[in-house]
């Protein structure tokens, strides 16, 4: 693959902190190199994405779904609780949000 | 008496309206086979035998007290792990989603169960739907029933197996890039992905969801057509939904296979999508198929596609930067896995080491993937990029489809491939997606059955049918004449030929089945993983 598209172990360690994966030193070398192979593959399509062409985000083009402006059916809190790892007086629990140095 | 597992859905429908046996009957067969071959297939991840046969025993009642229970009350059926279902866990193929019990079902569930059908259980697939063998599953592989050395494909392996292995009449998929048409080559089934919003996504869990679409798998295209009936139409709760008015595709099945016959259909080959890089029992079976039809009055017309080329790369961007999103809610919050670091951490530590543990590496590689296209200073170039292909290609399907009423191809490039056979060949792990692909970047329908098994290796090959969007109906009318001209041609189905059937089970070893896997050749989760062009399953759905 070309040198100046090579992604390095610090980028992929970028990217898994923006994902929120914790990744191993041996993952991050491992994709790494693999992220490199694919981008070098998938590269092509601006072959032919010149700028005359118009995106296409959505195959069956739809504008402004709307419903009417009250209550539809939804899940109880019971309900929306149910999966949940841990809760507490009907709400999501979860551990602190800031760390120390926050 | 008949094996009520050998019969289609229609024939099942037809034998429970005139009561001639029950639907606990019809169920417990299915629940026996399961239990007999499915030790050997895992096709299933969760077997539901006790509500299965409750409900069996409600809908037999209430056919008994005279209520009006719909054509197929009564005929079980599967359901791909990827769908919501209440009482029944539903985990995606992921170790992050293990024993999550949905508070809601998904609308073709629901619609499913609306219509009086009984869920047998949920079906394999690769983790959140990325692959194309199954073997990406957190619960290890399913095998395909015609050769358990060999993959059934995916992500859908689960379905297409249980479906082809008589677990289950028909079964309920979801087509990424391929996921249902794909299997369903593999394993000798019928497999349909509808037009892009003909089916509700809502509890479908999604992975890209610019590509995602539910759709039946079947053993006939009546079949599929009796499920794509009862789970299509518009739902309020997904907002891709669209609201057209769909004909029934039953009725369009009945009368391609009716009389057979494909006078005045104008069918076009695309050029790119076969020869070369294709195997030779694929192509020749392809070819006899185009002969059949000319046969049978249709005229044949090759038309290019000279953007299909693109279309696995820009797959390769818009699929992992749309899950890259979309697996963004499995934060440890509000349901599945949560994993504390040692000593605790703040939600985000939490969140991190979670997905860590949770994710298996296939899914992990496509999300960093996903963040990396669409990060900033990449965005345009790639996603960008991706989505202006998706605009070519669907120019080339339009330009086709002014010439000719519907496309065909082999479904897959291949027969099914061995457990870790695709790990040193990348040029063929592209191609194996390269057929299916294209519909899903134009949202177009396609559908995939059985075309004859390959010389070389005696393992099925399927057709792919696609029509321009909205136009499903062609595909059941099509391809239900097609499948009857085929079953002229072969005096029966292609599972009529499945060579191990009889002897799964109890008496498997004696009839030259080959073995499983010895589980050393089996990729178990959490193992070393081969990089991306050397993975097992063309790593794209």
């Amino acid at each position: 693959m070309p040198e100046q598209q090579v992604i390095s172990a610090e980028q992929v360690q970028h990217l898994a902190g923006l994902a929120r994966i914790a990744l191993t030193p041996d993952e991050i070398q491992h994709l790494a190199v693999e992220l490199g192979t694919i981008v070098d593959n998938i590269r092509k399509v601006s072959e032919v994405a010149t700028a005359d062409v118009p995106a296409t985000s959505h195959p069956i083009p739809l504008t402004n779904v709307f419903r009417p402006d009250v209550v539809g059916e939804v899940l109880t809190n019971e309900q929306a609780l149910s999966g949940a790892p841990e809760s507490a007086d009907g709400r999501f629990k979860v551990s602190a949000i800031l760390g120390e140095e926050q | 008496m008949t094996d009520l597992t050998r019969v289609t859905a229609a024939a099942l429908a037809e034998l429970l309206s005139t009561r001639e046996v029950s639907s606990v009957e019809a169920t417990r067969a299915h629940l026996d086979r399961i239990e007999a071959v499915d030790t050997d297939l895992h096709a299933f991840l969760h077997i539901d035998s006790d509500g299965a046969l409750k409900r069996a025993s409600e809908i037999d009642q209430l056919r008994a007290d005279g209520h009006e229970v719909g054509p197929l009350a009564g005929v079980p059926v599967a359901v791909k792990d990827v769908l919501c279902t209440i009482g029944m866990p539903s985990t995606a193929g992921s170790k992050i989603l293990e024993g999550w019990m949905p508070p809601y079902d998904a609308t073709v569930v629901a619609r499913m169960r609306s219509a009086n059908l009984v869920l047998l259980g949920k079906t394999n697939m690769d983790e959140f739907a990325m692959g194309s063998s199954t073997e990406y599953s957190a619960y290890g592989p399913t095998r395909n029933p015609w050769d358990r050395e060999r993959t059934p494909g995916g992500s859908g392996g689960g379905s297409a197996a249980a479906v082809g292995a008589f677990e289950a009449p028909f079964a309920l998929g979801s087509d990424t890039g391929g996921s249902i048409r794909q299997p369903a080559a593999f394993t000798g089934t019928v497999g349909v992905k509808p037009t892009y919003g003909g089916v509700s996504r809502y509890g479908a869990i999604a992975l890209a969801s610019s590509l995602d679409q539910v759709g039946p798998v079947s053993r006939t295209v009546l079949d599929a057509a009796l499920l794509h009936d009862v789970i299509g139409g518009h739902d309020p709760h997904d907002a891709t939904s669209l609201t057209d008015f769909w004909p029934s595709f039953a009725a369009a099945a009945r009368e391609g296979a009716e009389a057979p016959s494909l006078k005045g259909v104008r069918i076009g080959v695309i050029k790119e999508l076969g020869g070369d890089g294709f195997q030779k029992g694929v192509n020749d079976r392809f070819t006899e198929a185009l002969a059949l039809a000319e046969a049978a009055g249709a005229e044949i017309v090759e038309v290019s596609a000279p953007h299909f080329e693109y279309g696995i790369a820009a797959y390769y961007l818009i699929l992992p930067a749309e899950a890259s999103s979309n697996l963004a809610k499995f934060d440890s919050v509000r349901f599945g896995l949560r994993v504390t670091p040692e000593g605790g951490g703040t939600v985000e530590q939490v969140m991190s080491a979670t997905r860590e543990a949770g994710f298996g590496p296939e899914v992990k590689r496509r999300v960093i993937l996903g963040t990396y296209a669409l990060s900033a200073g990449y965005y345009d170039a790639y996603y960008g990029s991706a989505q202006k292909v998706r605009t070519l290609i669907q120019r080339d399907f339009a330009a086709a489809f002014d010439r000719v009423d519907v496309l065909v191809s082999p479904s897959a490039p291949t027969t099914a491939f061995t457990f870790g056979e695709k790990t040193d060949d990348p040029l063929s792990m592209y191609l194996n997606d390269i057929t299916t692909i294209p519909a899903n970047l134009a949202g177009i329908p396609g559908m995939s059955l059985p075309m004859g098994l390959a010389a070389e290796d005696g393992l099925p090959t399927g057709l792919q049918i696609m029509a321009p969007a909205r136009e499903d109906v062609r595909l059941y009318r099509i391809g239900a004449a097609f499948e009857a001209l085929f079953a002229q041609q072969w005096g029966g189905s292609l599972l009529d030929q499945l060579p191990t059937m009889a002897g799964m089970g109890a008496e498997r070893a004696t009839v030259g089945a080959p073995a499983p896997a010895p589980a050393s050749v089996l990729p178990v989760h959490g193992a070393p993983e081969p990089g991306f062009g050397t993975e097992p399953d063309g790593g794209t759905r």
